[in-house]
């Protein structure tokens, strides 16, 4: 355990100056900061409607880009990062030399990703939030503070993180596989492409592609009641993490099997 | 407890149909320095990649300080330091961070990395890029990062690829001094025997992925005593001749035989021996080897 702990604290220090870590807390901040100006400067239209529909306004479109974009790339560049700094300096074979268990090695630099992934999430949350009271205090016509959405926000990006977990673990696996960009990207692409339509298109199977949740959790999101009527547990969250924890197992019997040259 | 840092048991390694590594049976003694000599893929990189058990190998044929590696991997591992080939280093990080974040895994005092990059005079160059460092300044990050947790045994693939001649001589006595005065083991592979034999106590060469030699440095000098080179006309004739006289006959071919020199008189003597037994003698004469001919002919011979 203790190994553990000191490769997760390896991999903070490693990373701390990368592009992965910084976009996944510059990401929310700049969508947010734009999303805000825009409410700042646009807000005639918007003075007609009551603070829930303002808080929706502000929260949909992240969401919706979230679910069919923003999530599936984000995931499959923080995994390419995390993992082709090993590759970029050629250090996968002086980490498999010192005397670390492999699976605090690996299991690590996986929740390492899952790690940066959910920091995104729950920035996006909170400075959602932040942002919402913030544009009240430039104008207080705007009322934000009459609706309290904290709940039904980190509802839905719990849900969006979760669903984001089988991706997560089938890019790690291919990044583990190929040194290469274009092989796990590519990939990753067409598939997050092919869930996305597969998802929107109501395909019955799509449900049990990883790179297809995030558009269904989206989807799901969006249909519910009002909104703000959906659980966080759904089918494609439950395979999510069914699918994450099957091929973080496989891929730790793959790298054990390995030679690391 | 085994008196071998290193020891491999008819030890094999193959890259798909290729074999690399062909029953290799190192024996590495404590305290040594063992310079592991071989031409352009000759496979000392794979060797010193399965003694850090990053290539598989069977059970039983590899074992260090007397553990068998594959079952005790990480007490193996605890008494390795290693630089493999060029060094792994995070380019995005300085040379002082690659030092503190080794610290942070192997869990050592973090101010061993100052104390580190001073060893490998560095200490300028600390907070620089490591990915702007130079060659040379790369090789001695690496073998900084090698050196950090003091182990016992080190492994070092072509420490001294792109130093400087101050370099160079640095990471020798940086070398005699680890083993002499701590006791530690090393194994140091390079192609040129030259390097290495002012400092290795012990030499293995390999090419093809087969052992070709393994011994003390001074078994080593020995191949490479003088010899007398004698052409004559009839060889078996000279032969026997010459081992009814006591020669040491070295080898012989068609027309030519080598005999063990054991001083100017004898070699009258011989001569005479041949001549009065009815042999011609076309030319008769020293020959002495120099090492790095050695090590070519032993190198080149199949
Ligand atoms: N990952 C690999 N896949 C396939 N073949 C490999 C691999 N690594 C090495 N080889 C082959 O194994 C043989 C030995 O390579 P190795 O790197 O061990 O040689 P070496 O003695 O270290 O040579 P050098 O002095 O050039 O460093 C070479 O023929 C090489 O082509
Ligand atoms: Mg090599």
């Amino acid at each position: 355990m203790r190994s553990f702990f000191i490769s997760l604290q390896s991999e903070f220090y490693k990373s701390r100056k990368t592009l992965a870590f910084w976009s996944s807390i510059l990401l929310p901040l700049i969508i947010c900061f734009a999303i805000a100006l825009g409410f700042i400067f646009k807000y005639e239209n918007l003075v007609k409607h009551p603070p829930q529909i303002l808080w929706f306004y502000f929260l949909s479109p992240i969401v919706g880009i979230m679910g069919s974009l923003l999530l599936p790339v984000l995931v499959i560049y923080n995994t390419y990062a995390v993992t082709n700094m090993e590759y970029k300096g050629d250090t996968w074979k002086s980490l498999f030399s010192l005397p670390l268990p492999k699976l605090s090695i690996y299991s690590s630099k996986f929740l390492y990703v899952i790690f940066l992934t959910f920091l995104t999430m729950l920035l996006f949350a909170v400075l959602i939030i932040v942002s919402g009271h913030a544009i009240e205090l430039f104008r207080p016509q705007l009322k934000f503070g009459d609706f309290n959405p904290s709940e039904i926000i980190f509802r839905s990006f719990t849900k969006m993180f979760l669903s984001s977990i089988g991706i997560i673990s089938l890019q790690f696996l291919m990044n583990l596989m190929w040194n290469d960009f274009l092989k796990p990207f590519g990939l990753g692409f067409l598939l997050t492409i092919v869930g996305s339509i597969c998802a929107n298109v109501g395909w019955k199977y799509a449900i049990y592609l990883p790179h297809a949740f995030p558009s269904l959790t989206v989807m799901n999101i969006m249909s519910s009641k009002k909104g703000i009527e959906f659980g966080v547990f759904d089918q494609a969250i439950a395979n999510s993490l069914i699918c994450g924890v099957v091929v973080f197992i496989l891929g730790y019997f793959i790298l054990l099997k390995r030679n690391i040259k | 407890m085994s008196r071998f840092a290193i020891e491999t048991v008819g030890l094999n390694h193959h890259f798909g149909s290729q074999v690399v590594v062909k029953d290799l049976s190192l024996k590495v003694p404590k305290g040594s320095i063992y310079g592991f000599l071989g031409p352009n893929g000759a496979g000392k990189t794979t060797t010193i990649k399965i003694l850090l058990n990053l290539l598989q190998s069977p059970a039983d044929t590899v074992f260090i300080f007397g553990k068998e590696l594959t079952n005790n991997r990480i007490a193996c591992l605890k008494e390795m330091g290693a630089l493999v080939e060029q060094p792994a280093i995070y380019a995005h990080l300085t040379g002082k961070e690659n030092l503190i974040n080794r610290c942070i895994l192997l869990g050592i005092n973090k101010n061993k990395a100052t104390e580190m990059l001073a060893l490998v005079g560095l200490t300028e160059a600390a907070n620089k890029k490591a990915g702007k460092y130079s060659l040379g300044m790369k090789q001695r990050l690496g073998i900084a990062l090698a050196l950090i947790a003091d182990p016992e045994l080190l492994l070092l693939d072509e420490p001294t690829n792109g130093l400087d001649p101050n370099g160079i001589i640095e990471i020798r006595n940086l070398m005699i001094e680890l083993t002499s005065k701590h006791g530690k083991t090393i194994l140091v592979s390079s192609h040129l025997l030259a390097e290495i034999e002012r400092t290795a106590t012990h030499v293995g060469i390999i090419n093809k992925g087969a052992l070709l030699f393994q011994g003390t440095i001074n078994e080593l000098h020995d191949l490479s005593k003088p010899s007398i080179k004698i052409e004559v006309d009839d060889h078996a004739a000279a032969t026997n001749i010459l081992s009814g006289a006591g020669a040491e006959i070295i080898n012989e071919k068609e027309g030519t035989i080598h005999i063990g020199y054991t001083g100017k008189a004898d070699m009258g003597n011989y001569n005479s021996l041949l001549v009065k037994n009815g042999v011609t003698v076309y030319t008769i004469g020293t020959e002495k080897k120099d090492l790095e001919h050695l090590f070519l002919d032993i190198t080149s011979r199949n």
